[in-house]
Order: C-alpha cells, then sequence, then structure tokens
C-alpha cells in the first residue's frame, strides 16, 4: 500500500489516504497518545488495587517494604531514566539524519532496558528465594532453609525476618502511620489483647503487598521488554538509514512509549520502595 | 489492489478477487463487510442460546436441559452478545464502512491497524467459542468472583478470549478518533459532520479509555485463578467487591459503547424519513459527549446491593439521574424533528420509531433502578432483564437493523423486498414487546433472574415470553431471508434510495475502491433541498440534473 | 538547520541536546531527594512529598521527553482525560472501601499475628 503510491511527487512512506506527510505524522502522533492512554488505564487498575490496600491496611505495607532493596530500586530508577534520556536524545538524531549518533543512542538504550531487567531479576531472585511471594505462596519461613553461603550480597538482609529474631531498630521508628491496636468488628483485636505495634509482629496477609508488588513490576516488565524489542527493530532499520528529517515517525512513537514505561516506574519506585 | 481500474462498473466488491485478497484487505469497507457477516454468526449463535433459555423456561424446572447446563447457556448468550455481538456491532461493522465514507476520505488513518482489528476479534472469538466446547463457563457474563475464581469451568480461556477482544475493540476506537480528527475534508467542521459520527467518537473516546481498565481487570481474574494472587479472594484478606468496581468501571460505559452509535444512526434515520432538517443539532451533538462523560460516573450502580458503601450508593444513584438529561435532550429533538415533517414509513424509519419507543420505556424504567430503595426490590429480578433488553436490544438491535437496512443498498448494491421489510419490522416489534414487557411484569412481582427453577406462579407469564421470543425469531428468519435473496436477486440499488445527502450517498452504490472520484467538500448533511425523487430509477437525483455521484455540482 | 523548513515538509519540534541533558541532571537529583526525604519521619507527609517529586519527574519526561510542550494540544487533551480517569476510579474505589473498612473506624486496627 505505501510504496506503490510514489507517484506523483509523492514521497514514499505517505500513504494514500493522506494528503501530505505532517498530516500523516499527526495522525501517527495521536493515535500513539490514544495508545499510550490505554495503557496508563490499564495500569490504573493496579494502582487502584494499591491505594485501596494501602490505605485500609497500612501496616502490611510498612512491614513488608522493609523486604525491598531501596539502593538497587533507586539504581534501576536511574538506569531506567537515563536510557530516557537517551531515546530522547535519539529522536532528536533521527530528525537531523545523524545515522551514528542515532544508532549509538538506540543502542545505548537497549542497553539500559537489559540493565534495568537484570537489577530485577536480582531482586526478583531474592524474594523467590526467601518466599517472599504472592498468595499461598507467601511463606517467609523457607528464609530459613537458605540461611547459608548461597545468599546474595544484595539481599535484603535488614529486612525483618522472624519475630524471635527481634525487629530491626527502624520498625520502632513507625508511630504515624499506624493506629493503635484496639477494639473493633471482626478481623480486629479486642481490647488488651492485641500486641502493641512496632514490635516487628508480622501483621495479617503480608502476601497481598507481594501480589501488588509482582503484579505492578512485572507488567512493567513486560513493558520494558516489548519496548526493548521495538527499540531492537528500530536500531536495526536505523542501521540500514530508514530514518531521516523526512520519516523519523517509528522512532519518534517508540521513543514515547519508552518514556510512558520510564513514566510508570517513575511512580512505582516510590509507592513500592520508599513507604513511610 | 492499489491500481484499481477505474471502469464504470469497478467497485470495492469486484476490484480484486479471492479469499485473500478479502481477509488481508486493508480496505475499510471490506473490512466493515468482514465485520458484519462475523457478528451476524455470532448474533445467530447467540440467539439460539436466547431460544434455548426461553425454551427451557417454558415449565418450571427441568423442561430441556439440566440446571448445570441452564447456567452455562444464560452465560454464553450473555458473553456472545455482549463481547462479540453488540459491543463491536454498530461501529466495527456498520461504521467502519460508513465513517470514511461519511468523511469523504479514502480510507480510515490505520488501515493496517484495522485489519488486526478484526483479525484481533477473529482470534478472540475463536477462544471465546473454544471454550464453550470445552468446558463453558456458568458464572454469567459478569465472571463475578468469588465463584469465577472457584468454579470448575474455563473461565481463564473465555477471559483470554475476551482480553483480545476487548484489544480489538480498543484499535476500532482509536482508529475512529484520528480518522475524525485528521481527516476529515475541507468544509466539514465538527459542526457539519453527520451526527452519526459524533455518536461514533463518543463511543470511541469510551472504547479507548475503558476497555483497558477490563483487560486489567481479566488479567487480575485470570492471575487469581492462575497464581492465586488473593486480590479479589476473602479468605486470603481480599476484597471481593472490589472486582465489582474493577468490572464495572469498564462494563458501565461499556454499555453506552452500545447505545451511543444506535443513537448516531437514529439521528440519522429520523432526519432522512422525515425529510426535514434535524432539529438541534449541537444539543444532539453534544449530548453523545456528555453521556460519554456520565458514562465513567456511573457504575455503582450496578453494586447497590452488593455490599458497597451507603455513601458511595447515594452519589452513584444521584449521578445515574443525571444521566436522563442527556438521553432525553436525544428523544425530544428527534421528536421535534419529526414534527411537522413528511414521515416517510420506509423499513429503516420503522426501526427508527420502534427505536424510539422501546429506548424510551429501557430508559424510564432504568430510573427506577437508579433509586435506592426500588432497587432493593427490583435488583436481579425480571424487571433488570426486561430492562437492560429494551436498551440492548430494542435500543442497540433495532438501531442496528435499521442501519443495516438504511445502508445496505450501499454495501451490496442490491435493494432489498421493501414490503417483506415492513413486515418483518412490525413482526420484530410485536414479538419484542410480547417476550420482554411481560418480564417487566414478572420482575415486579418477585422472578429472580439467571433462575433455572421458578415458582408455579410465574408458569402463564414464562410462557408468554416464550411465545414472544419464537415470534422474533420469526422476523429474523424473514430478514435474514430477504437480505439474502437481495444479494442474488434484488434490484440495483441507485446511488441515493432516500434522497439523504451526507457523502456516502454521493458516490455510486457500491463505492469505487476509492471511495470517490474526486475531492469532496463538507457539505450540510441534513440538507435534502438539492436531492428530487427520480422514478425511473426509484431513487433520488440532484435537482440540476445527473446522479450526484460524478459531479461535484450538489456541494 | 531545522527551523528553516518548519513550516512545510519538516515535522515535530527539534529538542536542543542542552536542555535533554538538563532534564535528565533534574530527575537524577530528584530521585536522590525522594530517597533521601525517606530518612525523616513526616508522618503522613510522607507519601504527599514522595508523589509530589513523582509528579514532577513525570511532567519532565512528558514535556520535554516526549516533547509534549511543543506538541498538538489535543496530545494533551488524551493525556489529562486519561489521568482524570484515574484519579476518579482510585476516588471512588478509596471512597467506598473507605466507608466500609474496619480499620478506618478511629481507634480500630487490624488483627496482628502474635
Amino acid at each position: 500500500m505505501t510504496d506503490s503510491h510514489g507517484s506523483e511527487g509523492h514521497p514514499a512512506h505517505l500513504q494514500h489516504h493522506f494528503d501530505n506527510s505532517r498530516q500523516q505524522f499527526s495522525a501517527s502522533k495521536l493515535g500513539m497518545w490514544l495508545f499510550l492512554a490505554t495503557e496508563i488505564l490499564l495500569f490504573a487498575g493496579l494502582f487502584v488495587a494499591y491505594a485501596v490496600y494501602r490505605s485500609n491496611h497500612p501496616e502490611i505495607f510498612i512491614y513488608a517494604h522493609y523486604f525491598l532493596d531501596t539502593k538497587l530500586g533507586g539504581i534501576n530508577t536511574m538506569v531506567l531514566l537515563l536510557s530516557s534520556f537517551t531515546m530522547a536524545w535519539g529522536v532528536r538524531a533521527a530528525q537531523l539524519g545523524q545515522r551514528k549518533l542515532l544508532v549509538a543512542l538506540l543502542s545505548l538504550t537497549l542497553l539500559g532496558g537489559f540493565g534495568f531487567l537484570g537489577i530485577k531479576y536480582v531482586e526478583y531472585e531474592a524474594k523467590w528465594k526467601h518466599g517472599l511471594l504472592w498468595g499461598t505462596n507467601y511463606n517467609p519461613e523457607s528464609h530459613d532453609d537458605h540461611t547459608g553461603a548461597d545468599e546474595h550480597a544484595e539481599e535484603v538482609e535488614e529486612a525483618p525476618t522472624a519475630p524471635e529474631t527481634g525487629a530491626p531498630d527502624r520498625l520502632n521508628l513507625e508511630p504515624t502511620v499506624v493506629p493503635p491496636s484496639a477494639t473493633g468488628p471482626a478481623g480486629t483485636v479486642p481490647p488488651g489483647e492485641g500486641l502493641p505495634h512496632g514490635q516487628g509482629a508480622e501483621p495479617d496477609n503480608v502476601h497481598i503487598f507481594f501480589g501488588i508488588y509482582f503484579l505492578m513490576t512485572g507488567l512493567h516488565g513486560i513493558h520494558v521488554l516489548v519496548g526493548m524489542s521495538l527499540i531492537f527493530w528500530i536500531l536495526l532499520k536505523s542501521i540500514g538509514g530508514a530514518y531521516g528529517p523526512k520519516y523519523f515517525t517509528p522512532v519518534d512513537l517508540v521513543g514515547l512509549y519508552w518514556h510512558l514505561v520510564d513514566l510508570i516506574w517513575i511512580f512505582l519506585f516510590p509507592l513500592l520502595y520508599l513507604i513511610h | 489492489m492499489s491500481t484499481a481500474a477505474t471502469t464504470p462498473d469497478s467497485n470495492y466488491l469486484n476490484v480484486t478477487k479471492g479469499a485473500l485478497s478479502w481477509l488481508l484487505t486493508l480496505d475499510h469497507k471490506r473490512i466493515g463487510i468482514l465485520y458484519l457477516v462475523s457478528i451476524l454468526s455470532s448474533f445467530f449463535l447467540g440467539g439460539m442460546m436466547a431460544m434455548l433459555i426461553r425454551t427451557e423456561l417454558l415449565t418450571p424446572g427441568d423442561t430441556i436441559m439440566t440446571a448445570d447446563q441452564y447456567n452455562q447457556v444464560f452465560t454464553l448468550h450473555g458473553a456472545i452478545m455482549i463481547f462479540l455481538f453488540i459491543i463491536p456491532g454498530i461501529p466495527a461493522a456498520l461504521g467502519n464502512f460508513v465513517l470514511p465514507l461519511m468523511l469523504g476520505a479514502k480510507d480510515v488513518a490505520f488501515p493496517r491497524l484495522n485489519l488486526m482489528s478484526w483479525w484481533l476479534w477473529i482470534t478472540g472469538a475463536f477462544i471465546a467459542v473454544a471454550s464453550i466446547l470445552i468446558n463453558a463457563v456458568d458464572t454469567g457474563w459478569t465472571f463475578y468472583t468469588p465463584y469465577s475464581t472457584t468454579t470448575g469451568t474455563s473461565v481463564t480461556l473465555i477471559v483470554t478470549g475476551v482480553f483480545i477482544l476487548g484489544f480489538s475493540s480498543i484499535l476500532t476506537g482509536l482508529n475512529f478518533i484520528v480518522t475524525i480528527h485528521k481527516l476529515r475534508p475541507k468544509g466539514m467542521t465538527w459542526f457539519k459532520m453527520p451526527l452519526l459520527l459524533w455518536g461514533l467518537y463518543s463511543t470511541a473516546i469510551i472504547q479507548v479509555l475503558a476497555t483497558p481498565v477490563l483487560g486489567i481487570t481479566l488479567l487480575l481474574l485470570a492471575m487469581e485463578r492462575v497464581m492465586g494472587i488473593g486480590i479479589f479472594d476473602a479468605a486470603l484478606g481480599g476484597d471481593p467487591v472490589l472486582f465489582q468496581h474493577f468490572f464495572w468501571f469498564y462494563s458501565h460505559p461499556a454499555v453506552y459503547i452500545m447505545i451511543l452509535p444506535a443513537m448516531g444512526v437514529i439521528s440519522e434515520l429520523i432526519s432522512v424519513f422525515s425529510r426535514k432538517h434535524i432539529f438541534g443539532y449541537k444539543f444532539i451533538a453534544f449530548s453523545s459527549i456528555a453521556i460519554a462523560v456520565f458514562s465513567f460516573l456511573v457504575w455503582g450502580h450496578h453494586m447497590f446491593t452488593s455490599g458497597q458503601s451507603e455513601l458511595v450508593n447515594m452519589i452513584f444513584s444521584a449521578l445515574t439521574f443525571s444521566v436522563s438529561i442527556p438521553s432525553a435532550i436525544k428523544v425530544f429533538n428527534w421528536l421535534a424533528t419529526m414534527y411537522k415533517g413528511r414521515i416517510q414509513l420506509d423499513t429503516p424509519m420503522l426501526y427508527a420509531l420502534s427505536f424510539l419507543f422501546l429506548f424510551t420505556i429501557g430508559g424510564l424504567t432504568g430510573l427506577f433502578l437508579a433509586t435506592l430503595a426500588t432497587d432493593i426490590h427490583l435488583h436481579d429480578t425480571y424487571f433488570i432483564v426486561a430492562h437492560f433488553h429494551y436498551v440492548m436490544f430494542g435500543g442497540t438491535v433495532i438501531a442496528f437493523l435499521g442501519g443495516l437496512h438504511y445502508w445496505w443498498p450501499k454495501m451490496t448494491g442490491k435493494m432489498y423486498n421493501e414490503k417483506l421489510g415492513r413486515i418483518a419490522s412490525v413482526i420484530l416489534f410485536v414479538g419484542f414487546n410480547v417476550t420482554f414487557f411481560t418480564q417487566f411484569v414478572m420482575g415486579s412481582r418477585g422472578m429472580p433472574r439467571r433462575y433455572f427453577h421458578y415458582q408455579e406462579q410465574f408458569t402463564s407469564l414464562n410462557q408468554l415470553s416464550s411465545v414472544g421470543s419464537y415470534i422474533m425469531a420469526v422476523a429474523f428468519f424473514m430478514i435474514a431471508g430477504y437480505l439474502l435473496h437481495s444479494l442474488a436477486k434484488g434490484r440495483k440499488a441507485p446511488a441515493n434510495p432516500w434522497g439523504a445527502n451526507s457523502l456516502e450517498w454521493h458516490t455510486p452504490s457500491p463505492p469505487p475502491f476509492d471511495n470517490f472520484d474526486r475531492e469532496m467538500r463538507g457539505v450540510d448533511p441534513y440538507d435534502y433541498t438539492g436531492w428530487k425523487y427520480d422514478e425511473s430509477i426509484e431513487g433520488y437525483v440532484p435537482v440540476g440534473g445527473g446522479d450526484g455521484t460524478r459531479d461535484s455540482r450538489a456541494v | 538547520m531545522a527551523t528553516e523548513h518548519n513550516h512545510h515538509d519538516q515535522v515535530g519540534h527539534v529538542v536542543p541536546v542542552p536542555l535533554l541533558g538538563g532534564v535528565i541532571a533534574a530527575l537524577m537529583i530528584l530521585t536522590w531527594l525522594t530517597v533521601f526525604v525517606t530518612k525523616f519521619d513526616l508522618g503522613s507527609l510522607n507519601i504527599f512529598i514522595a508523589l509530589g517529586i513523582a509528579v514532577i519527574k513525570g511532567a519532565l519526561v512528558v514535556l520535554f521527553f516526549m516533547h509534549l510542550r511543543w506538541d498538538a494540544p489535543i496530545n494533551g487533551i488524551v493525556l489529562i482525560s486519561s489521568l482524570l480517569l484515574v484519579f476518579l476510579f482510585i476516588g471512588f474505589a478509596l471512597m467506598d472501601s473507605a466507608a466500609y473498612a474496619p480499620d478506618q473506624i478511629p481507634g480500630y486496627a487490624p488483627r496482628i499475628n502474635p
């Protein structure tokens, strides 16, 4: 469809139902933004689940987030931001027809994607080992089976493990969010019987946090993978010099997608790792 | 494909031949036809399920199937009708064909996405139907947890199918929004667009912004079943009511995905067959957008009895009432359009009148249900069933049939038998009311929906309702019969059989591959003064001569 | 060079490298800042600060990396409407669950395993 309409001075990339490149480009852009809107609303469901459980059960989130490694999460944020930067620069290179620069920047972006997934893998593996999983798979006791030489340096050693080992000091610094234990309807403790908060005791249903954590980061990870495949595709095409000042739409659109993946991580990072 | 021959008899139907030229076509008209065939097949399947339901309910207890089979049949009736038929019905089938023509454009903005949308539909439909063959779902089309996470039927499979169907719907909506924004011809401002385009535009907004939430809902449901993630499982500290919030955040707007394009079709039909300019154009246009916006604000009215909090119940109840305002604006404007018009009772107009009557009943009974106190009594009774069939069937399906008859000559180049068309539409109207008005009575007397067995006192009403459904079946077989017959033996359709003025009638029937042989300009779609009836071709021609498809004088 | 034929075939806006560099530097600083403030206990303010910083970072990405600052307004409208729906969804879901969740009743707390 595209190629056969090259006559009458139409550029090869211009499809027959568009009048000119501007119209085609702005149509593609609008289409992409609409698609990004659907992506945002896809994630919205998970953010709703997060908001509802966090507001109803802040104790779960405060307790469980110590199992996440803020340092790794922070590094991953920076990696993803940097790859977003190289991508944005890449769009500029495509617009100006700087082919070699474009190839280099796209390769760097792809590298960033690999770095992000690599760090994510390390984090997932640690969770897996410690049985910090979703639903009925949540089984933190399996942590004890692994207290051996095979522990990674990155592992979440500062996390509270079991009540008998005592809580880390940081847990005692949480007076603001967790309401005091008192009487209440079903599922709450009668007066005088509840443990006071801030002793590192494990609240009910901690697995909810890990369910949400794996859903959010997992869905985001899938998007990273998709974005990397797209970047790989335009990288191959840009090596052949497919993009220039007249036609760089795919680079621009893939860039938008990659920035959206970044954007979602910008919100996931503080919500999952930086709970206070 | 692109080097279409431009002989006078060349049109989009005969420009290329062979199965692949259809299955891989990028032409919006052919994709529209592919969709039409697909959704009508689903409609047939869903209709068969409906017949089974009504036959089973002829007597209390076991009539032709067991209770478990009954649960599966009503689930499949709902799931097929909603996900495979009504949601893609008007936008993907009629809309795909008509929208670029109405814009005087050559195609939609993204033809390849359009084809992909159809293939996704086929894939999703195939998976959904496969789940029927493997182990049909018995949860109801709403897939409520916790039952849907514990039943042994193939929920995961059908949910996968529906997820893919959602993608297909998103692509259609995305394509329509971009097309309307970017491909309007010179002279066609937003307020010179035919009102169907406003309907399709508002529909597309909902498709794009609501469907992803269905995606994540179904994904979470599948995760719950496969991995036991526990978000919706009360035993694991999850919240089953949250599932209903998720589900209805999409599925209520989805109701407007069904009705908005139908309203667009009716706006066209009423004006054309009253031979009068549409009354209150801007009100109808903006009320479409208003309905799209309101559609996102009322989902909680499905959950009045689900344990939703009182506070939210009250908010949603109040918001639900406000939806009636834009809907009523439309109805009043349609009536005002007909007032003192020269009404022609052709088949499409009979459907439009049916729509006015049935949709009004459907809409007004919705107000009973929006009232919290009344809803406690009526919730999950046959009153609900009757209400949404009046809106979905009496509204959307009737408008779809009206639109199908209206654009049939344009799509196929053939006229159907007008007399049979009118008779069938009247039979359908009678059958519909016998079936579903009875259900209002049953429901208000307390007959619960989705029940296999019922008390003796409801027997005669149930039988009456079943008889009505058989009458409808007769009408549908008649319609199928004369439409198929017209393909083979029908009279050749003139370019403009109804005297309408939107751009699709300015090109031959069926249209050529490139839609128009000239650059089109926007016109007032509701100004019929430029056309006069010509006995010799039994269609309308421009007052100044010609057949309106070659010159641009009518512009 | 890009600005010369901006009116005809040239499509899109070319962002200067220093601007991109400035944006990424700001993003890095904000990332450090959001981790840094977590060390202080500011009560319920913590989450608002964290989200506020995230919003600023997001806005930087959207406006400059995603070109929205120079783009057609309709694209921004699309983005904003999707965000409004997200707020709507979260808002109603929270309003509802807050009204029935037991531990939202003052003084009540969920049971804790001994």
